[in-house]
Parts: structure tokens; sequence; C-alpha cells
């Protein structure tokens, strides 16, 4: 019998399965290390790198809803410099592709990052963060106009040498268009959706639950509006989708792919199961095995309309 | 009346490296409801091969928890954080409130087996003295001396635990502090030992969705407060006083 094959590609980034880690919730891979082995994952996108680092958002930073969970971390990470002197020695090594998902103010601090980031040996792609809901200013402004998202994909492209992702908040009235945008300016893939802007408020004491107020909910909760956005959008665009959004078990990943998404990325579900993303890929091989199919590509977009 | 439990469980690999302070996530229930892993410290490690998690019920998670019975499996994760330092001191007290006695225990019976020191002292407080169980009773079979307060006047001082310290410790003795409970609380204790100049360890919660570095939700602010926060699954959960803001 044949190993089967999983092998996908986004653009001119090859993977050797469909499975990825979405940011945010992989740390830079290392914390994952004792549960899962790395190298079986398609690829790593580690947490949001912008040119200086942040501090985040005061706490509470995060709450568990129904099925979900919301957070306001509010980009908390090393920065540019510390991530590839600190973070970048041991991800060279851990023997798949490492995405780096980057987030900025403005158009220059875009284009500095992939153009410092095109310089660093060992990463395979960036993922252009334009959706995060958690920071006053930047991040989500650029994802929620095509015009913008265009630009500010436009900027990443030109300055960087590394395929580039975009990835789309769900906070806007049509997802297709941003996705457009995106595709328009150069970007070889989009991955969706980023967190839903959510709120709790506790009864008793009559304030919110998160220190920011609103913030991005996740989970299994969100499963189905991400798995209706991917199809939405696989349609829309030509380049490749990546599909992201409660992807919690096998299952949930092949529904992904028959919406048309070319791979996926795992993400609450690496905190509530550190080993989700490794179990996956070992599910997709065996959903191929035991439907005697030859490669997932005969499942990527293989959704039958009625 | 508080519903509070003892889980112990057979799990060999974290019994055989746990170090008091530190914790497992626990996950309640094998669907999405609750989603997410409890962070619940280790009471004690029994034997070489069973760990025991001292809980009240509070939400929906430790609910389920204390539905299980003997023979059910459980998931869980750890030994996971950073632990007490057991100082190699000469005088050591503990100070637990409510549930943060839970890791106490551990640490009481470890000093007691490594350093044993000249002098250890236990002070224990709760809002009654249902509440505190027979937690009093298993310090003092272990031999260490014990104080208590509770909130209202049920068992041993009437008032807050951390009014025990001066009442108790010996002011001429270098102590190390090491102190798990409700926020209020710690404040009280770890301004009480600065005021003294004794060494504070302090060991703090936080919601958090992983355990393992990675959410970022367990964010505490440090005593330099322009710095970058503490992560108390990481950095902690045990701290030394002076790194924390005491707000």
């Amino acid at each position: 019998m044949t190993t089967p094959d999983l092998r996908v590609s986004i653009g001119s980034l090859f993977l050797k399965n469909p499975v990825l880690t979405a940011s945010g919730t992989f740390g830079y891979g290392k914390e994952f290390a004792p549960y899962v082995n790395l190298h079986y994952l398609g690829g790593v996108v580690v947490k949001g790198i912008s040119l200086a680092p942040r501090r985040g958002n005061p706490p509470p930073r995060i709450v568990e809803t129904a099925s979900g969970m919301l957070n306001a971390i509010g980009l908390e990470n090393v920065g540019l410099d510390r991530f590839i002197s600190e973070k970048m020695p041991y991800l060279r090594e851990i023997g798949t592709r490492v995405i780096v998902n980057i987030l900025g103010d403005s158009l220059e601090e875009y284009q500095t990052l992939g153009r410092r980031l095109s310089e660093v040996e060992g990463i395979s792609a960036l993922e252009v963060n334009i959706s995060c809901p958690n920071v006053k200013k930047g991040g989500v402004a650029f994802g929620t106009d095509p015009a913008m998202a265009e630009a500010v994909t436009r900027a990443v492209c030109a300055h960087s040498t590394l395929p580039v992702i975009v990835k789309l908040s769900p906070n806007v009235s049509d997802i297709a268009q941003i996705a457009r945008g995106a595709e328009a300016g150069g970007a070889q893939a989009v991955s969706l959706i980023n967190t839903l802007l959510g709120m709790a408020i506790d009864v008793r004491s009559r304030r919110p639950r998160l220190a920011n107020i609103v913030g991005g909910l996740s989970g299994p909760a969100i499963k189905p509006i991400a798995l209706r956005m991917v199809w939405q959008v696989a349609q829309a665009v030509k380049i490749p989708v990546i599909g992201i959004g409660g992807i919690t078990t096998t299952e949930d990943a092949l529904e992904f792919l028959l919406a048309g998404a070319t791979a996926i990325e795992v993400g609450t579900a690496n905190f509530v199961n550190p080993r989700a993303s490794q179990e996956i890929v070992e599910g997709l091989g065996r959903y191929l095995t035991d439907n005697r199919l030859s490669g997932i590509s005969e499942v990527i977009g293989g959704l039958i309309l009625p | 009346m508080p519903e509070i439990f003892r889980l112990t469980l057979r799990a060999p690999e974290i019994a055989a490296n746990a170090r008091p302070g530190q914790f497992v996530m626990v996950q309640t229930s094998p669907g999405y409801d609750p989603l997410l892993r409890r962070p619940l410290s280790i009471h004690q490690t029994i034997g070489h091969d069973q760990v025991q998690l001292l809980y009240k019920v509070v939400g929906k998670g430790t609910r389920l928890l204390a539905t299980m019975t003997a023979g059910q499996q459980l998931n869980l994760t750890g030994p996971l954080g950073h632990g007490f330092e057991l100082a190699a001191s000469k005088a050591i007290c503990l100070v637990g409130g409510g549930m943060g006695i839970a890791p106490l225990y551990f640490l009481a019976r470890e000093i007691l087996r490594n350093t044993c020191p000249p002098k250890c002292v236990v002070l224990l407080g709760a809002r009654t003295a249902a509440e505190l169980g027979p937690l009093p009773g298993n310090f003092m079979d272990l031999g260490v001396t014990t104080h208590l307060a509770t909130d209202d006047g049920s068992l041993g001082h009437h008032g807050f635990v951390a009014e025990l310290l001066l009442q108790h410790l010996d002011p001429e003795l270098k102590w190390t502090v090491c102190a798990c409970g409700p926020h209020p609380m710690m404040k009280a204790v770890a301004g009480q030992c600065r005021k003294q100049g004794w060494e504070c360890q302090v060991s703090l919660e936080a919601t958090m969705a992983c355990g393992i570095g990675a959410c970022l939700g367990c964010a505490v602010p440090q005593a330099e407060l322009s710095g970058p926060y503490l992560h108390v699954c990481k950095d902690g959960p045990v701290f030394k006083a002076e790194e924390v803001a005491w707000l």
C-alpha cells in the first residue's frame, strides 16, 4: 500500500500536507515541541511579528464563551529583531515550512517587515495580517477596504521575495471583495478567517469581561461562518485559499478542503488539545486510505452542490 | 456548603516530574462545553505514580469534574509552569487562602522531606471553617505548626490570614514566605514581607487558555510597569513577590 499523498501547493509554496498552525495559537513553534512532531506538519505560522516589540493589552485578555473563546491579546510579540535572533535559529531546524505572520501600523512598516524577513534564511512565506481586531490603529484598517487590502499586499510583494499570503478579517460586509483586492495586489494566497469581533459582560459587576472591552471570537463556535466565507472566497478568486476558523478535528479540516480550501490552519484547538494539528495530519491520511483516494487534491473543492 | 473535592489520578509521568507549585491543565469535557482546559495546581503526589488535585466547584468545568467516578479516564497536560524555589532558609512560612492552600500541602511535604528547616509555620485562611475542611488537620499531621483564620470567625483567628504573619512569625528570624491565595491576601502578605525584609514567593492565578506559553492570555503586570507583561503559565505561576505589580 502506498502512503497517501497529502502534498499541496500554495502558489509557489510547496507543503508536504495541508495542515498549518494558525498565528497566535502556536507561539513560536517551540512551545508545542513536547506534544507535536513539528516536522509532521505542513507548516508552522508563527505569532504575528511587528517591527518593534509590542506589550499587548492589559488583562483580562481572554474569556471562555459557548464552544469558543474571546481574546484581546493585542498582538503582544517580541518584535522583528528578537524574532530573527532568538526564534529563527530554532524554527530553521524544525523540518517544516515556517510562515511568518506580519503586522504593521503603516504601509512602510509592512514593507520593512517584508524586506527584512526576505533576507532571513529559513522562512518560506509571509502571512500578512490585515485583520487583527484588537489594536487601535493599523491591522484591521487595511483589512476592511478592498483598495487598502490591495495597497498593503502590493507594498509587501514589492519589497519581499517571499510568497505572500494575506489573512482576511471576517468583520466586513463582503469578504470576497477584500480577497479580490489582495489577489489584485499580488497575493499568492489568502487565508481566512481571523477572529470575529465579539464581547462578553459580567452581569454582577456590569463590566466587560475583557479589559479591551471587545475581542476576537474563535473556536468551534465560529466554524460554520468561517466555512461559508471560505466557500464564497474560493469561488471569487483564482489564487489558493487557506481555511481557518474553529478547525478542531479531521472532519472539520475536510469540510474546509471540500469547500475549496487548499490548506487549513488549526487555531484555538491547539490550546484545547496541543496535539490537534498532528492528529489532523494523521486523520487526513487515514481518510484518503479509507476512501481509496490517491491524494488530497481529490478532496479539495470537491463539494457537491444540490 | 462549599463543594470541595480531592481528585486522585494515576499519572506516572506527571507524578515523577511534578514540583510543588506546578499545575496541570485538565480537560473537563470531551466535547466543546466547556471548551478550554482548567488549570489546577498539584495538591500532592502519592507514591511514584499518583497525582492529587484539590478543587472547589465554581463553574461548569469543575462541576463536571465532580461527577467523575473511580476508574474513569481524564485527559490532562503537565506538570506545567515554574514552581516554588525550595530555599535553604532556616525559617519557612507557608500562607494559604481558600483553594490557594492546594499547592502548599505538596510544598510542605517536600520542605519537610528535603530541607527540614528548624522553623516551619503554616498559616491557613478561608471564608469559613467548612471551606478549610480537613486541610488544617492534614498539615498538623505533617507535624508543622499550623495557625488558622476565617473571615467569619468560625475557626481560628476571626479575620484575614495575612494578619497572622505578625502574630506568629518571630521578627528576629529571616523568614522565607510562600503564599498562594486570593490576590488581596497575597498583596497583604507581600507588603508585610517587604516591610520586614523577608523573602516572599507568590503563586498567582490567571485565566489561561493553553497553559504552555502560547496564547499569552494569562498576562499580569510586572513591578516595572512599563516592562513586558509576565505570563502566569510560563514565567510562573510562582513569582518572587517583588517581580509583580501589586495593583
